[in-house]
């Protein structure tokens, strides 16, 4: 439990390090969902090149789509984009910069995708073991089928004509083979390109403009995390005090509020001056009955101003010279 | 159990991801639910279709449903969209963002269902199992002599293993309908989140200030709701407070001043009232008798005497207050309440 609540600690630190850890999130989803989709060849010729192109293709891009939306600086970019000038010039490197660091995490998970399915090779055989010459492994001739029927029976197992012959295996070992060959070569040739642009891009970029970018691209998503922030806590102290104000507006009595020197202001002690600050002036039945059916059919108007700039009294002491020894001015 | 207490703890942390919490536990509940099910196509040309459409499409929208009841927002939009105008305007922009993420929340556990049950293939078998055609799986020959009925009663009976006897062409029929099944299950993915896509994120491209205008005030209103009803449950225990003191005092008959000179009276909390105070004036066994059964035949009125509550200045106030109580006590409804105040500055 530690453990776990240290890394999501760590992740949360930094925007890059959220984004980055829901990318891996989504990658080990898209794992878990080819784990447990059950793949289901319909092993008939017309059918099963679009079936399997379409398991390898349809849910990366799927993918895609979840990774450009969970991911925080969508937004972000698409309101630096968007936004009107205003006071603030803007500046199209931060915008170019979101914009390849989103795609870059949104590749992820669909690369993901379609290596496991190249890995794991259910797919390359249903979609390409109708291309096999079948002279080449001795393929059985007892059944009338046509030989294309029976090829496009190999990814399914169950199927009686396989029964006794190891034909079946041989062709699927065959083309698992051919599958896992370009699955590993399409990864090492992802590897290569990610370690060739780290090495080759300090040579072609500006390092200062770079850093330039990413420190701005960073504050903006801070700056709208903040705004959202300061946004909740305000709502609620607006809200405090319009619902304070509303019960106040209910008091009945006019106070006379003479500032004796005997008493000082707060001659109401202990825990009576609580209770009646809590109660605003409210203290009838009557009244708080009027009060609940007037919070429903005439709230009050969105306007604190009376309650947050409240007048208080100044004093100000002088001594019989005309120095002013304390003010509260 | 620690686990679940952190989780807890964390989806409560604010009203948004609550919500998001209570969204994902129902998505996996359907997902759950769609794995116990026991699923049984009845096996029967009438019934097939029905019942494989009908689980389909029954639960989605009862989840639907469910999510609008779960949903706490739902009140707060009614209440909204009910209340009269007043003196605070009514914006219908923000009925429309309210109704909208409600709406989105509840979507997604019916979307779990439908691509689970779509992704499974039973359903889809179930129901098109008799529109079939045989000739595509092989040569079979005994088909052709059947008539119209008994090639329908015999298709439908594709879904159950056990009543069909034909045990190749059974495998290969369900495995072409689960394979179109699951491709609808997929497009029906791709659609959603397509359609998610184009709404979250192209979405800035339009009104962006005026959505977060929208935002904020349907933030607002949720908050004021809260923040007035524990004003409301603070006023009740203040108000519950005063009036069993003053019921307490009119039957001791004594005026407890609870009022003392403490030089540091910021420390002073309740608890620290002697004995003598807790007694509230109440020290004879008839006393005592007489405030427990009034308690129960005649209790008193929910109107707060106003000269217990500020008694040191009595003679200063409390003649002025009861004089302004009676003038002001009919007509505080009308009459727009001027408060009096007088600065002393000097400056």
């Amino acid at each position: 439990m530690e453990r776990l609540k240290l890394v999501l600690q760590y992740f949360q630190s930094n925007s890059e390090s959220i984004s980055n850890g829901i990318c891996i999130v989504l990658a080990l989803v898209s794992v878990k969902l080819y784990t447990s989709f059950d793949f289901n060849c319909p092993c008939l010729p017309q059918y099963n090149k679009l079936y399997s192109l379409g398991v390898m293709v349809v849910p990366p891009i799927i993918l895609f789509f979840l990774g450009v939306l969970i991911n925080r600086h969508t937004g972000v970019m698409m309101d630096e984009w968007m936004r009107p000038v205003g006071n603030r010039s803007k500046n199209p490197a931060v915008v170019k910069y979101l914009f390849s660091a989103m795609l870059q995490r949104a590749l992820l998970a669909p690369m993901v995708w379609i290596l496991v399915t190249l890995l794991d090779g259910k797919i390359f055989i249903c979609a390409f073991s109708v291309s096999v010459d079948p002279g080449f492994l001795g393929a059985p001739n007892n059944t009338d089928l046509d030989m294309i029927r029976i090829m496009a029976k190999v990814p399914c197992k169950e199927d009686v004509i396989f029964r006794n012959s190891s034909f079946r295996k041989a062709v699927s070992r065959y083309v698992r083979c051919y599958s896992q060959a370009v699955g590993w070569s399409v990864l090492l040739f992802l590897i290569i390109l990610g370690a060739l642009g780290r090495l080759i891009k300090p040579c072609f970029d500006d390092h200062a403009g770079f850093l330039q970018t990413r420190y701005w691209s960073n504050y903006l998503d801070v700056e709208q995390k903040l705004f959202d922030e300061t946004c909740v806590l305000h709502a609620r102290d607006f809200a405090r005090k319009c619902v304070v104000q509303f019960f106040e507006d209910m008091r009945e009595d006019t106070v006379l509020r003479f500032p004796h020197p005997s008493v000082v202001c707060n001659h109401k002690e202990g825990w009576e001056e609580e209770e009646e600050e809590r109660l605003h002036g409210v203290t009838r039945q009557k009244q708080m009955d009027e009060l609940l059916n007037k919070w429903y059919y005439s709230k009050p108007e969105l306007d604190v101003t009376r309650m947050a700039h409240r007048p208080r009294a100044c004093v100000t002491w002088e001594d019989r010279h005309g120095r002013t020894l304390y003010s509260d001015v | 159990m620690d686990k679940f207490r952190m989780m807890f703890q964390f989806l409560q942390s604010n009203q948004e991801s609550f919500m998001n919490g209570i969204c994902g536990i129902m998505a996996l509940a359907s997902a759950q639910m769609y794995s116990a099910f026991e699923f049984s196509c009845p096996c029967m040309p009438e019934h097939n279709y029905s019942y494989g459409i009908g689980l389909l499409v029954v639960p989605p929208i009862w989840f639907f449903l469910l999510g609008f009841v779960l949903n706490n927002n739902v009140s707060v939009l009614a209440e909204e969209w009910k209340r009269p105008t007043g003196r605070r305007s009514k914006d219908s922009t923000i009925l429309r963002y309210m109704f909208c993420s409600i709406t989105q929340r509840s979507l997604i556990a019916p979307a779990v269902w439908v691509s689970v049950t779509l992704m499974d293939g039973k359903s889809f078998l179930c129901a098109f199992s008799i529109d079939l055609d045989i000739e595509r799986f092989g040569n079979y020959s005994f088909v052709r002599g059947m008539s119209e009925t008994e090639k329908f009663k015999l298709l439908a009976r594709i879904p159950c293993k056990d009543l069909f006897e034909h045990q190749e062409l059974r495998v290969a029929a369900s495995r072409y309908i689960k394979c179109i099944s699951q491709a609808c299950g997929w497009m029906f993915l791709l659609m959603m989140t397509f359609t998610a896509f184009l709404i979250r994120a192209i979405r800035p491209c339009f009104t962006q200030a005026a959505f977060l205008k929208t935002k904020y005030w349907s933030h607002y209103i949720d908050i004021e709701r809260k923040m007035f009803d524990e004003t409301c449950k603070e006023h009740a225990k203040s108000f519950a407070k005063v009036c069993i003191h003053q019921y307490f005092e009119n039957i001791s008959g004594e005026m407890q001043s609870l009022h003392r000179h403490h030089a540091n009276k910021d420390d002073r909390e309740e608890d620290d009232r002697s004995d003598e105070d807790k007694l509230l004036g109440i020290r004879a066994q008839d006393d005592m008798n007489k405030v427990l059964w009034n308690w129960h035949t005649c209790k008193p009125a929910l109107a707060l005497r106003k000269d217990q509550m500020d008694d040191d200045n009595e003679k200063l106030n409390g003649r002025i207050n009861g004089a302004v109580n009676g003038l002001a006590n009919g007509h505080a409804h009308n009459v727009e309440k001027k408060e009096w105040a007088v600065y002393y500055s000097k400056v």
